[in-house]
């Protein structure tokens, strides 16, 4: 199986707030994601689409996964958005309210012609962000529309005015859209992602929603402030009888493919590849979390 | 660039940033005005990258006014080019030299 990058926490940086800009990669998010999108105002586009253009060409955003939320396609700024991020060496673009299968094949058409025009061999990923019913209905066919789609993700604010509602603490508005969004992400075997917790002084509040979406099945969720980051890595952290259990499994499966067995039992249940496979991400995780060394 | 130059400017006075006017002179290139936090030990780099900028972008005929809080090197430049780019009235600029 495909070894999956840890994306527990991608953290919005809005494009025209230089501090951030400056400074989002010292929180250690696993993904930045900078924002041209709905965090900058219209009279800053351009101003925040150069700084985003040179701060992905930093060395301080080297060694860490980046992404850019670029504005639609269908406004004037989309296209110099993508133009500019894609030169500036971006790791994945987010695809803002994503409700048809079009949407994916039209920002995938245009990124492989910027990429042509420049040179670029490695291919961009994108993250197409669900923000309507009309893109939650559509959740399965967008998730498999195309090669470059590392994962789906659920944009909540503009879900719940969709579906004329707001966002409660319960969160039983969004349970259809996240199910929903869960299931195209691991039918197509890309990543799921979920919404931002907007009250950044709920720390309960946001722990619950983690252990929820965790507990679903999703692989992280987009935050606004990096004070959430340490919060949703502790949440992922796998326990010390995780651990256990998953370096038993590994050597377990070791031991199989030694013995040239397919599977093998431990302490009475069968250990398969889709076990072992949850074995190697929980080390994975725990390594990520500091719990466990490098050479573990 | 024989394009005509309107007053532009760009950035803030927030601490990490910088704010950045162009206006018209009647000079030869560009004349630089700088004003920084950390003149002292930087002034000279942050000339010299604000020179790279205008150059990149051909600018010639154009006095730019920085006020300096500290800003990291791309952030001089994403600033002096927005400004530049807005005094010309390019909204397409060439990525290729930036």
């Amino acid at each position: 199986m495909k070894k999956q990058k840890l994306r527990r926490s991608m953290l919005f940086v809005p494009g025209s707030n230089t501090g951030m800009v400056c400074n989002a990669f010292i929180y250690k998010p696993d993904t930045v994601m900078f924002d041209l999108e709905d965090s900058v105002a219209l009279a800053e586009k351009d101003t925040a689409r150069l700084m985003v253009f040179h701060a992905l060409q930093h060395f301080t955003y080297k060694n860490i996964e980046t992404a850019v939320r670029v504005n639609p396609l269908d406004t004037p700024f989309g296209l110099l958005d993508l133009e500019a991020v894609i030169r500036g060496g971006a790791d994945i673009i987010r695809l803002p309210k994503t409700d048809t299968v079009d949407d994916v094949l039209e920002m995938e058409q245009e990124i492989a012609h910027i990429e042509n025009k420049i040179g670029r061999e490695k291919k961009t990923m994108m993250l197409a962000a669900i923000e309507s019913a009309l893109g939650v209905v559509n959740a399965v066919d967008i998730a498999r529309s195309s090669k470059r789609l590392m994962g789906i993700a659920l944009g909540a604010e503009d879900f719940v005015r969709d579906l004329h509602t707001q966002r409660t603490k319960e969160g039983h508005e969004l349970m259809a859209a996240r199910n929903q969004i869960l299931l195209a992400a691991r039918a197509a075997k890309i990543g799921a992602f979920d919404s931002i917790f907007s009250d950044i002084k709920d720390k309960e509040g946001f722990m619950h929603e983690v252990a929820y979406i965790k507990g679903l099945g999703f692989d992280g969720k987009s935050l606004i402030n990096p004070t959430q980051i340490p919060w949703l890595h502790k949440a992922f952290e796998p326990t010390p009888k995780d651990i256990n259990w998953a370096r038993e499994v590994i050597e377990a499966a070791k031991d199989a493919t030694i013995r040239g067995l397919g599977a093998v039992s431990l302490n009475g249940k069968m250990v398969d590849a889709p076990i072992v496979a949850r074995a190697e991400w929980i080390i994975e995780l725990a390594r990520a979390s500091g719990v466990l060394g490098e050479e573990a | 660039m024989s394009k005509k130059v309107e007053p532009a400017h760009a950035g803030t006075l927030e601490s990490s940033d910088l704010f950045v006017r162009v206006v018209p002179c009647e000079c030869e290139g560009v004349e630089i005005e700088l004003e920084s936090s950390v003149y002292e030990i930087y002034a000279d780099a942050i000339k010299a990258t604000i020179l790279e900028s205008a150059n990149a972008l051909k600018a010639t005929g154009i006095k730019i006014m920085v006020q300096d809080k500290g800003a990291l090197d791309y952030v001089i430049k994403a600033r002096v080019e927005a400004a530049i780019l807005r005094a010309y009235g390019i909204n397409e600029p060439d990525w290729s030299v930036l």
